[in-house]
């Protein structure tokens, strides 16, 4: 199993995501932002950061790398890809996903171990989570307060594509209190918390529940 | 040689967090009678040519592509001067 972990400048989290990647069995394949190359990966995985400095709108700029004139096609006919914080907000930009990320309703960036509850167990890269178990992340971000109008929260909602929930508290004012999303097929899936950051007891600060991520996506191209 | 203005605003009904916290700051300051304020962006586009229909044309859809995202953001186009 090849999973291609996408470099932009600015990405901060794409060694993590690589060593989750290898921690679950995968093999992490570096990918470039400026290549018109997906290496023939059998997945993709956007990392967080702040790419191209987050110039203009998170997310904005990334979207026309000309990796991403590669990936957007083959996500849309079925590549699975997770995008996790700068990367949801890239799937957003592309279009991939639904909807924007906009700026936290306190404005304050939010630095905080996260409680999320699964509500969708049957994506690409959540299917070794239950529907309706809560997990612990790390969230990290200023803007990442979900929004979309009420035509496709109401289409979102009653299709299950809200794939995560956050529990507890909302950090940053998201409709719905949505953490992630994934698109018709489920083979897209945007989250603002980091899987790749809980996945060792030493580093993982809340644990290891970003595990199931991992397992799943290596269990689909495994059995695929 | 033309200037082309597009603003930029986040859309009636996205909350916008900077203007709310820009319009608590304005009474705090000794600024009174101000019911609210949205916060936007304002882009100066230089043409090489004259802002003649088709260049506005192309503007706009800069402004789609790129400058907005259409999503959460309204954009207006307008030739300076």
């Amino acid at each position: 199993m090849r999973v291609g972990v996408v470099t932009f400048p600015g990405t901060l989290d794409d060694q993590d995501a690589a060593r989750a990647l290898r921690l679950a069995g995968a093999e992490a394949v570096p990918l470039w932002h400026a290549d018109h190359d997906l290496k023939g990966v059998d997945a993709v995985f956007l990392p967080g950061g702040f790419s191209y400095g987050d110039y203009l709108r998170c997310g904005a700029i990334s979207r026309f790398a000309p990796l991403m004139t590669e990936l957007i096609p083959a996500a849309q006919a079925g590549l699975p890809v997770l995008g996790t914080c700068n990367g949801f907000q890239i799937l957003c930009e592309a279009h991939l996903l639904p909807g924007a990320l906009v700026r936290n309703a306190g404005l304050h960036y939010v630095c905080r171990d996260q409680r999320i509850r699964v509500d969708n167990a049957s994506t690409a890269w959540t299917t070794d989570f239950a529907e309706g178990q809560e997990i612990t992340l790390p969230v990290k971000h200023g803007e990442g307060r979900y929004v979309a109008d009420a035509e496709t929260l109401a289409e979102l909602e009653a299709t299950g594509r809200v794939v995560f929930r956050y529990a507890g508290s909302n950090p940053n004012g998201s409709l719905n209190d949505i953490a992630g999303i994934t698109n018709e097929a489920g083979n897209v899936v945007g989250l603002m918390p980091h899987p790749e950051h809980a996945v060792e007891e030493l580093t993982g600060a809340p644990g290891v529940d970003g595990r199931g991520f991992f397992s799943s996506i290596v269990r689909k191209l495994v059995n695929a | 040689m033309a200037r082309v203005i597009v603003d930029v605003m986040l859309k009636p009904e996205i909350l916008d967090p900077q203007g709310q916290a820009i319009a608590r700051a304005l009474p705090r300051l000794g600024f009174s009678g101000v019911s609210d304020v949205r916060q936007g962006k304002r882009f100066e586009v230089e043409l090489d040519g004259p802002a003649d229909d088709a260049a506005i044309a192309e503007v706009r859809k800069m402004a789609e592509t790129l400058l907005a995202n259409t999503v959460i953001e309204d954009f207006v186009v307008r030739v300076e001067g």
